[in-house]
């Protein structure tokens, strides 16, 4: 059995709102693909950006206490986030108090005065979505479970900056055949190409979608996004599959601020990597979560004869 | 074509490194002054990685248009090209505002003019 089999939850605000249909989508998979999933109990924000930025050490101990309940309260050895901004923080929790003892020394302070023990480091391995699918039920079987082909649709996949970046806290990527490569993503082409859609050549899978920039300079965010949209199809491509709900939502938004705003209409749908893969598992695309999106890609799925 | 587009990718970088205090090298850097210069422009500022692949998407790209023209991948070169000036001109924008990533301010700190 994989010891992806059944994995701590760790949903994390965005999958809670903007993002509920890839919480959906990928409870949907998990159960179609008979891999479990045990919500992290009192879970709390991982720090995002915010934290991050007003105390840097308090993030680490926000992370870290996810980890902590997790490992101590719940006895996994693995945590799943499928939102990048979590993944990246509970990463970069990990790789801070293994490094740095300012972070273990504050991380240790506050969880005593809140009452729980302090996350110690290789206590739980943290996991992406696209991990969990591709290590936990694999490509080969993946493909046996498929009933509704993907065949006929052309996808750009679309990993963001978070994924894998910066390097030094993902030591388990480039690590050879098997592994999943900083420079060029490809977890979310495999489990795809599995399902049988036609990945399309996409130079912009990790750019930048201006996420960051989107309050302070959002004409810079939808110019980001609307090169995106625009690269992708220029690469032949009627979706970009998506794996962080902060690139999706932005993606989404600013393709109608593009169209508002600029003038620039362009029709590339956006889905979840986890909607197409319970599409081809056989889902509705109202089990999925697809009503859920802004990007409206149901004509689109009936197009496709996948809906 | 692929010439015009790889030098204004290089000016982009090269206003970068100005905007820096920093003078643009000349050096290469698996045969591209490109890489080289985003090698420099990274130091000391990790998140400015955040375009190294699209650095070298574009190197890619010029070496795809090697054989000749070909209309799709000089489109696809100049969408490079432009994310590239985007994402630097956003990041100038904003540089010294915070070190979440590329972009996002420190919500409570004191205006430098107050």
């Amino acid at each position: 059995m994989s010891k992806y089999q059944k994995v701590a939850y760790y949903p994390g605000c965005a999958l809670e709102g903007t993002a509920h249909a890839y919480d959906r989508s990928t409870k949907a998979v998990g159960k179609a693909l008979g891999l479990e999933l045990d919500e992290v109990r009192n879970w709390n924000c991982c720090g995002a950006m915010e934290v991050k930025n007003v105390d840097p050490k308090v993030q680490t101990y926000l992370s870290s206490r996810v980890m902590s309940i997790a490992a101590n309260e719940m006895a996994h050895k693995v945590v799943m986030a499928p939102c990048n901004g979590c993944y990246h923080n509970l990463k970069k929790a990990e790789h801070e108090l293994a490094h740095d003892p300012a972070s273990r020394e504050v991380v240790d302070r506050i969880s005593k005065k809140a009452g729980h023990a302090p996350y110690q480091t290789g206590q739980v391995e943290t996991i992406h979505a696209l991990d969990w699918i591709k290590d936990g039920i694999g490509e080969g079987e993946l493909r046996r479970r498929v009933k509704n082909s993907l065949k006929g649709l052309k996808v750009a996949n679309y990993y963001g900056c978070m994924y894998t970046r910066p390097r030094h806290i993902f030591p388990e990527k480039d690590q050879g055949p098997g592994s999943e490569s900083i420079a060029q993503p490809h977890f979310m082409d495999d489990l795809l190409a599995a399902a049988g859609a036609e990945n399309v050549d996409f130079p912009l899978k990790t750019a930048c979608c201006g996420g960051a920039h989107t309050l302070s300079d959002s004409d810079t965010s939808t110019k980001l996004v609307l090169n995106i949209l625009r690269a992708a199809e220029a690469a032949g491509a009627d979706v970009i599959a998506t794996e962080c709900p902060t690139c999706h939502s932005g993606l989404e938004m600013h393709q109608v601020r593009a169209e508002k705003v600029l003038g620039q209409k362009t029709k590339v749908k956006m889905l979840y990597f986890t909607q197409l893969l319970g599409i081809a598992l056989g889902l509705s695309p109202r089990k999925v979560g697809v009503h859920e999106n802004v990007s409206d890609g149901v004509a689109l799925l009936k197009e496709k004869a996948l809906a | 074509m692929r010439e015009e587009l790889l030098a204004r990718a290089e000016a982009v970088l090269e206003e970068w490194l100005r905007a820096r205090g920093e003078t643009p090298g000349a050096e290469m850097s698996e045969g591209f002054r490109l890489l080289a210069l985003h090698r420099q422009g990274a130091r000391g500022s990790p998140s400015f990685n955040a375009c190294r692949e699209t650095c070298r998407e574009i190197a890619y790209h010029y070496n795809l248009l090697a054989g000749g023209a070909n209309p799709r991948h000089e489109l696809m070169m100049g969408l490079l090209v432009q994310h590239l000036e985007l994402f630097v001109r956003g990041k100038m924008e904003v540089e010294g505002l915070g070190d979440f990533c590329c972009a996002s301010r420190p919500l409570r700190r004191e205006p430098e003019n107050a």
